[in-house]
Parts: structure tokens; C-alpha cells; sequence
């Protein structure tokens, strides 16, 4: 009992290492079951953020009854999933059927061994952090061509086939922008790394960001990225596979109740998991805005109380819609749940400018940011865009992806190389 | 560098699992089943890559073979008609033969890995093992460095290679060429 | 019950050979052509543990950097994605001629 408490201690005094760099199991479960809970709460905010959001960008209100503003909803939208009957189509491959879901739930959710939400808060560090990412994700595709396939019905098989047609074309744009990411990791001191946390320590290495780098090559590697990773969720406007309009739901249309719950689950976890991509690479991952025009303590300062002003920010609005519910006695409940809620959020704010606490959430605040700016992005293609046509979608995927992808890798790697010979002359003709 | 966590468990559950889904490959009747037996014994595979610490072919494997060969496995098993097929008879007629040959092999492969020579057997442990901090920057430097890079030919033959196979699948499978 | 619970590289090839065996057992006696395709696909794998293994026992030997069994997995797998590709393209094609997925059926030649 002792010596499992001196285990347990034996990484609190750790400050260098993630818990699986470390070998410390506990503290690895540990973060794994946070990371489950936190990418759990997340998805269901995402959810009522999506309805409401997506409401107002079309003038009107969205979820009101079920909760104060309709908070409630997803809650009540998971109860209904879970009580739903669980059918299978008669003809449908048994087997296959359960475990189609569950392929897609696994890779969606394994990705995030290694997202880091600071320079020691990951689950792990691989050496081969990226590597590991883009191709755990790429195993969605064989749950989806399963689940279409098991539903043995038309539109849930061409459904499954055009939206892994369209993942797979996708993922090869993906894969070139992050090509040229990583090669703007080897210039500077350090060395050229595939692990997530040596690419956010590159960038603050070479202090810039890596979207801001060797300008305008790391924009428009971060536009083709930001392009391929909405194709490759099958989000606005890329869901033609998934349309209601189109093809009734395509390859989940057989799917109902609890195993479709764990199709949207997986859906809005890989959201998360490329955006996370995204802002790792391009967007400095926890590092806060500014690093090198704004330096010194004082900044550093005003820019680790953002944490607690976001959730004070948020308690004021609960409170102003409190002010604002009709005085109606039917409503007294709503009021006192939405008032409550604000005050839990203002206390979540104040607990977060105890100097302890703030030094330890800064990163992870900056990060959860920047992604949750990436999931407005989402929502907001969603509302907005038109869908492409299934011949317009590949023709965007292979004619005009590809090639900038590879001329942009190609450009980069001869400025890079330009920009490290220069270093190098420089470096001689001062010495 | 961090000792390695429970090896001998996990080495047999991966080994079983790579065992079972490779005899699940060779006797299921339909072909998806098979296919989804060869996924789990190529991530089982990439789980032992990772134990003989090398994460990088870990990864290619993920990618590649079950995040690639795989979906193509699975398209053309979808767009040939299996259904037909799945009520024939499944093994040939000289299945027999085949297992008296495989059986002859796997003699041949007992009578190498318990050959001992002098008291002395094939394979010594060798002596102390390096951690996988940074595996990927030296497999680059085989393959692409001026100096030490023995594999440059075949880095550049291999993506010939390809060239030549993305064109003779596409010409195979056209309807007229 | 010590030898087996030290994994050492010979416990990596034994199950290298078991998984070669399996896949020429799944080449030598099925009729479907998706199966025997995806047992050459085993055959494959196994050579490539057999390779990793033999790289680690090298590193134990010349040091950090005798990665050669790992680049030659590498090289290995670009290859077998080659001829998967190649191998279901002729695949579609006949199966376009003749409707039927049985490799003792494929006998127009035959005098």
C-alpha cells in the first residue's frame, strides 16, 4: 500500500515528462479518464451549440422548452437515444452490424493518446505523434464501409461508398499540408520531429507560428488543411453521404437508437481530433497569442486571467438572460436553474484566478480555445454554404487540392532550404 | 529509458490475437468476415511492431496496410457479387496436398529454430536494447542522408514502382481501355 | 516456464513461421480469389515480423542505428500495397469476363 503510494507520488514531482513518457500507469489512467470525460461533456455541449447557433444564423430561436434557452436538451435528446428500440434489418450481417460502430467509435476516440494540451498535459508523447493521428483516423473509414455494407439496403451501401471515396480522396490533401508542416520543423536548432509536442515546441522555438511562417505558404498550407479536414468529418458542405435530403441519412440509416448515438458521438470526436491537428500544427497549440510582440511578466500576466474572464463572461450572460425570463410562475423553475447555472460557472471563473490553479489551466485553456473556435468554424460552414455535388466534391479533392498540396510542398521545402543555407552563411561570415 | 510494462502479457495476447484472426482469414465462407479477421491481425501486428520498439513501422503499418489495403480489399469485395460465391464449395480439391505441403514447411521451421550447434542455439539474446525516442529521425537518415543513406536507389525505385502499379490497376480495371 | 515468459527474438519468429503457415494454408487450399489474396497478405506480414525481430537482435549488436530489418518492413509493406492494387485490378477484370470469383475456374487456356 505504501510503495503504491509512493508511485503515485513519485510523478507529481515530474515536471518534464507526459505520464506515458513517464511509465506511471496510474497517472496515465488517469488522464485517459479525464480526457474521456472531457471529450464527452464536450460533445454534448457541441451539440446544443450546433442547434442554437446554427437557429440564430437562420433568424430564428432553436431549443427553448427543455431547459432554460433549451441547456437541457441534449440531456433529453441521449435519454431518448438510450430508450429507443434496437433494430436490425432482417437480411443484415449480424456481426458486422454491431461491430461497424464500434470500428468508428475506437478510432475517433484512440486519437487522442496524443493530443497535447500543454507541454507535460498529454495522455502520451509518441515519437511518431502525427503519424499515429492521421492513421488511427483513417481507420473511420473501414467502420463506415462496414456499417454501409452490413445494412444490406441501397442507401445506406452507397451512401458507405461515396463517403469513403470521398474520405480517402481527402485524406491524401491532408496528408500533404501536414507534410509541409512538418518540414517547417526542421529548420531552427532543433531537428525535424513527428511528435505533437516537439512541433508546438518547434514553433515556440522558432517563434512564430507555423501558419504565420515563410508567409503566405503556411496560410495556404492551413487553408488546404482546414478544406480537407471538413471533407474528411463528411461536415457541411462536404455531407452529401449523409444528407437527409439526398440519401436518407446514408450509411447510418439502418443505424437507430443507441448505435446511432455512437455514430454522432464519433462524428464529433473526430471533429475535435483534426481540429486539434490543425491548431498543433498551424495555430502554436498552447501557446498563448502574441508570444514575441508582447512579451515580459506583465503580459504574461494580463494573458493567463483570460481563463477566468471567459467563465465570468459566460456567468454575466447567464445572469442577463435570467433578467430577461418572462415573469410568468410556470417559468420560476428555468429561472432559479439558469441563475444556478450561472452562478456555478462564476464560481468555475473565480476558482480559475487562484495563482496555483491558473499557472496549471493556461495552456490547456489556450488550446480548448483555439479548437473551440475551430468547431464555431464548423457550424458556421454549416450554416452558410451550399452542398457540393457528389462529381464537384472529387473534382475539389483531386484537380485543386492535390496540385496545390504538392506545389506547396515543394515550395516550402526550397525556401526552407534557402532560408537554412542563408542561416548557415550568415553564420560563418559572423563568426 | 523506461523498462518495458508487463511484456510477456501482452506479447501472448497479441500473438493469440494474430493467430486466431489469421485462422478466422483462411476458413470463414464470407469474405468480409475474412477481411475484418485481417484487419484485427494487421493492428495486433503493428501492437508487437510497437513492443520490438519501432514505432515508425508502426505506423506505416496503421496507415498503409489497415488504413489502405484494407478499404481496398473491402471496395472490391463489395463490388464483385460474393453472395453467389458464399454458397459453393469453399476448399479445392487438392486441399489435401496443401496441408501435407504446409505441414512438410512447418517441419522444416522446427528443425531450424531447435537446431543447436555445440550447446550454443541460432539466436542468442543480444545485449542491451535501445529505447525509441528517435527512431523516425534515424530511419530518415538511412534512407535520405548524403552520406549514410544506403537505401536512396531503392527509396526512388520504390516510388517507380508505384507509378507503375497505380497505372496497371487503373488500365486492369477500366471497362475499355 | 522462464524461457517462455523471456520474450526473447526467437519467440518473434516462431510466430513469424506459424503466421507464414497459416497463410500458405489459406493460398494452397481455398477457391475464392479475395481470400487467397489476402492470405499472400499474411505470407507478407509474417516476413515482415521476421525482419523487424531480426533488427532489434541487430541493435542489440551494432548499436542504435542498425535500423536496415525496419527499412526493409518499409519497403516491403510500399510493395505489397503495389500488388494488392495490381492483383484485385486483374481481379475486376475477369471477374468482368467470366461472373465468377473461383481461382479453379480461371482455365480458358487449358488444352
Amino acid at each position: 500500500m505504501h510503495e503504491f503510494i509512493q508511485y503515485i507520488l513519485s510523478y507529481l514531482g515530474n515536471e518534464t515528462q507526459t505520464p506515458g513518457a513517464a511509465g506511471n500507469i496510474f497517472w496515465a489512467t488517469v488522464y485517459i479518464l479525464l480526457v474521456f470525460v472531457g471529450l464527452s461533456v464536450a460533445v454534448i455541449c457541441m451539440n446544443w451549440l450546433e442547434r442554437k447557433i446554427l437557429a440564430h444564423m437562420q433568424v430564428r430561436l432553436g431549443p427553448m422548452r427543455v431547459g432554460p434557452h433549451g441547456l437541457l436538451q441534449p440531456i433529453a435528446d441521449a435519454l431518448k437515444l438510450l430508450l429507443k428500440e434496437d433494430i436490425i434489418p432482417a437480411e443484415a450481417d449480424a456481426i458486422v452490424f454491431w461491430v461497424a460502430p464500434f470500428i468508428v467509435v475506437l478510432a475517433a476516440f484512440t486519437v487522442f493518446v496524443v493530443v497535447p494540451f500543454g507541454p507535460t498535459h498529454a495522455i502520451t508523447d509518441m515519437n511518431i505523434g502525427i503519424l499515429f493521428m492521421l492513421g488511427v483516423s483513417s481507420l473511420s473509414v473501414l467502420g463506415i464501409v462496414t456499417a454501409g455494407w452490413a445494412s444490406n439496403s441501397h442507401y445506406p451501401l452507397i451512401g458507405a461508398l461515396r463517403s469513403s471515396a470521398q474520405m480517402v480522396s481527402y485524406e491524401v490533401a491532408m496528408g500533404l499540408a501536414v507534410v509541409t508542416a512538418i518540414m517547417m520543423t526542421s529548420l531552427g536548432t532543433e531537428g525535424g520531429t513527428l511528435s505533437m509536442i516537439g512541433i508546438v515546441q518547434a514553433q515556440q522555438a522558432q517563434g512564430v507560428w507555423f501558419i504565420f511562417k515563410f508567409f503566405p505558404l503556411g496560410l495556404i498550407a492551413f487553408a488546404i488543411f482546414a478544406i480537407a479536414m471538413v471533407a474528411e468529418t463528411n461536415r457541411a458542405p462536404f455531407d452529401l453521404p449523409e444528407a437527409e435530403s439526398e440519401l436518407t441519412a446514408g450509411f447510418h440509416t439502418e443505424y437507430s437508437g443507441f448505435r446511432w448515438s455512437l455514430f454522432f458521438l464519433a462524428e464529433y470526436s473526430a471533429m475535435i481530433a483534426v481540429s486539434s491537428i490543425a491548431v498543433t500544427l498551424w495555430l502554436g497549440g498552447w501557446l498563448r497569442p502574441f508570444p514575441n510582440t508582447l512579451t515580459g511578466p506583465t503580459w504574461d500576466l494580463v494573458f493567463s486571467l483570460f481563463p477566468g474572464i471567459t467563465f465570468l463572461f459566460l456567468a454575466a450572460m447567464c445572469f442577463y438572460s435570467t433578467a430577461r425570463m418572462p415573469k410568468h410562475p410556470l417559468f420560476r423553475i428555468q429561472t432559479i436553474g439558469l441563475a444556478g447555472f450561472g452562478v456555478v460557472l462564476a464560481g468555475i471563473g473565480l476558482i480559475l484566478f487562484i495563482p496555483g490553479v491558473r499557472v496549471r489551466i493556461v495552456d490547456i485553456f489556450w488550446f480548448s480555445a483555439k479548437v473551440a473556435g475551430f468547431m464555431y468554424l464548423y457550424i458556421w460552414y454549416r450554416g452558410t454554404f451550399p452542398r457540393y455535388r457528389f462529381d464537384q466534391l472529387m473534382k475539389v479533392g483531386w484537380k485543386i487540392l492535390l496540385p496545390t498540396g504538392l506545389t506547396l510542398m515543394i515550395l516550402t521545402a526550397v525556401v526552407g532550404m534557402r532560408a537554412e543555407l542563408w542561416a548557415q552563411v550568415q553564420e560563418v561570415l559572423h563568426r | 529509458m523506461n523498462p518495458p510494462v508487463a511484456t510477456p502479457f501482452f506479447f501472448y495476447l497479441l500473438a493469440a490475437t494474430m493467430i486466431i484472426g489469421g485462422i478466422l482469414v483462411i476458413t470463414r465462407k464470407n469474405a468480409v468476415h475474412s477481411a475484418l479477421a485481417l484487419i484485427t491481425t494487421l493492428l495486433a501486428q503493428a501492437g508487437l511492431y510497437l513492443m520490438l520498439y519501432a514505432p515508425f513501422v508502426a505506423g506505416v503499418q496503421i496507415i498503409l496496410y489497415a488504413g489502405g489495403i484494407m478499404v481496398l480489399f473491402l471496395f472490391v469485395i463489395m463490388l464483385i457479387s460474393i453472395e453467389r460465391a458464399q454458397k459453393e464449395r469453399q476448399f479445392n480439391k487438392q486441399w489435401l496436398i496443401g496441408i501435407v505441403a504446409a505441414a512438410a514447411l512447418g517441419g522444416l521451421f522446427i528443425a531450424v529454430y531447435t537446431t543447436t550447434t555445440k550447446g550454443r542455439v541460432l539466436f542468442p539474446e543480444g545485449r542491451m536494447s535501445y529505447g525509441e525516442s528517435d527512431n523516425t529521425q534515424r530511419i530518415a537518415t538511412l534512407l535520405f542522408d548524403l552520406h549514410s543513406g544506403t537505401y536512396m536507389f531503392a527509396f526512388e525505385i520504390a516510388s517507380l514502382l508505384l507509378l507503375v502499379a497505380i497505372i496497371g490497376a487503373v488500365v486492369m480495371a477500366k471497362k475499355r481501355i | 516456464m522462464h524461457a517462455m515468459l523471456d520474450i526473447s527474438t526467437l519467440h518473434y519468429l516462431v510466430l513469424g513461421a506459424a503466421l507464414f503457415l497459416l497463410g500458405v494454408i489459406g493460398v494452397l487450399t481455398r477457391r475464392n480469389v479475395v481470400i487467397v489474396l489476402m492470405s499472400i497478405e499474411l505470407i507478407l506480414n509474417a516476413v515482415n515480423l521476421n525482419l523487424v525481430a531480426f533488427s532489434r537482435y541487430w541493435q542489440g549488436i551494432h548499436g542504435p542505428s542498425a535500423l536496415h530489418g525496419q527499412v526493409f518492413a518499409i519497403f516491403v509493406i510500399t510493395d505489397a500495397a503495389a500488388e494488392a492494387a495490381v492483383g484485385l485490378g486483374i481481379l475486376i477484370a475477369f471477374f468482368r469476363n467470366k461472373e465468377t470469383v473461383n481461382v479453379d475456374e480461371v482455365n480458358l487456356l487449358k488444352w
